[in-house]
């Protein structure tokens, strides 16, 4: 076992390195809300908990009941974020606006100064979301950037970027797949991925 | 504030760069398009981000831009739109005879 190769638990090397002045601020603020007894480390523990534990699942049920209930999908697209309150969704400040793809529109998403993303229906964003390549790019040439997340479009469905730059969340709501006539939502739902969400890609086929 | 803009609207965006803590991208600044939407009323960034209450609480829009005005060499169809939130004191109404989206 141990003879000249390779132990088989070389050990990595620790991802620590020293502390970002962001990092610092961070650490001396939490304690500082603690101290003060503003907060428990319970009730940051738990927030961290509860938004680790958003997922674009959450994203998924809301298309699945919009490609379903047109009732649903026109109160979606009038005030996104009171439709997904209806769905026991908790939207907390979240101002939602959906916009709707087409054959012959395909939205995308970006936030071009930092990395606003509707974080209560997807989770955490992706790293590449908050890349200053895609965040540059996806405004300037979104075609370019669709295609290299796989997605071809024909050069005659128009393509509409939202800039995420204020107080708004955006969520698209993708073309429903063929083929999935009579499926239940669980089931349409499995085809909703985050980036048919982002825009980024369509969903999974049927 | 009761908004000045409407939907339909043709706006310019103020090509202004002052220091601060801004919502406005520069990229679409000087830029001229239309408003798609009145998104509310919300306290100014600007001033929250100094740690100050951001009221009276500012109209914000999204407005829509074509993206052949933006990008010179934009590779993509003439119908292609890029729709951004801006607060109301960086719109002005568009000056007659510029094209807009």
């Amino acid at each position: 076992m141990h003879d000249g190769h390779p132990h088989p638990h070389d050990r990595r090397p620790d991802n620590e390195g020293p502390l970002t002045d962001y990092q610092r601020m961070e650490i001396a603020i939490r304690a500082l809300l603690i101290e003060k007894r503003i907060l428990t480390a319970d009730e940051i523990r738990r927030t961290v908990e509860a938004m680790d534990a958003r997922s674009p699942a959450l994203g998924a049920r809301v298309v699945a009941r919009a490609w379903t209930d047109p009732a649903f999908k026109a109160r979606l697209l009038g005030d996104g974020t009171a439709a997904c309150e209806e769905l026991g969704i908790r939207m907390g400040a979240t101002k939602l606006v959906v916009v709707e793809s087409t054959p012959a529109v395909h939205n995308l998403v970006v936030c071009t100064l930092c990395s606003c993303y509707p974080r209560a229906l997807l989770g955490l964003p992706p790293d590449w979301y908050k890349s200053r390549s895609y965040r540059a790019r996806a405004v300037r040439e979104p075609r370019a950037v669709l295609r290299e997340f796989g997605t071809e479009l024909a050069d005659d469905v128009t393509v509409r970027v939202h800039d995420s730059t204020a107080d708004m969340r955006y969520l698209v709501l993708p073309v429903r797949p063929a083929g999935t006539e009579g499926w239940s939502e669980e089931r349409l739902a499995a085809l909703a991925t985050r980036d048919s969400m982002v825009g980024v890609s369509v969903p999974k086929t049927a | 504030m009761s908004p000045r803009f409407k939907p339909g609207d043709a706006v310019t965006v103020r090509r202004a760069y002052p220091p601060g803590h801004l919502r406005t991208p520069h990229y679409i600044r000087g830029q001229a398009g239309v408003v798609e939407r009145i998104c509310g009323s919300f306290p100014n960034p600007e001033e929250l981000a100094f740690g100050r209450d951001g009221l009276p609480a500012r109209p914000l829009y999204r407005v829509r831009f074509v993206q052949k005005q933006i990008w010179p060499d934009y590779r993509g169809a003439q119908a292609d739109t890029i729709e951004i939130e801006i607060y109301e004191h960086w719109l002005e109404p568009a000056t007659e005879g510029k094209t807009h989206a």
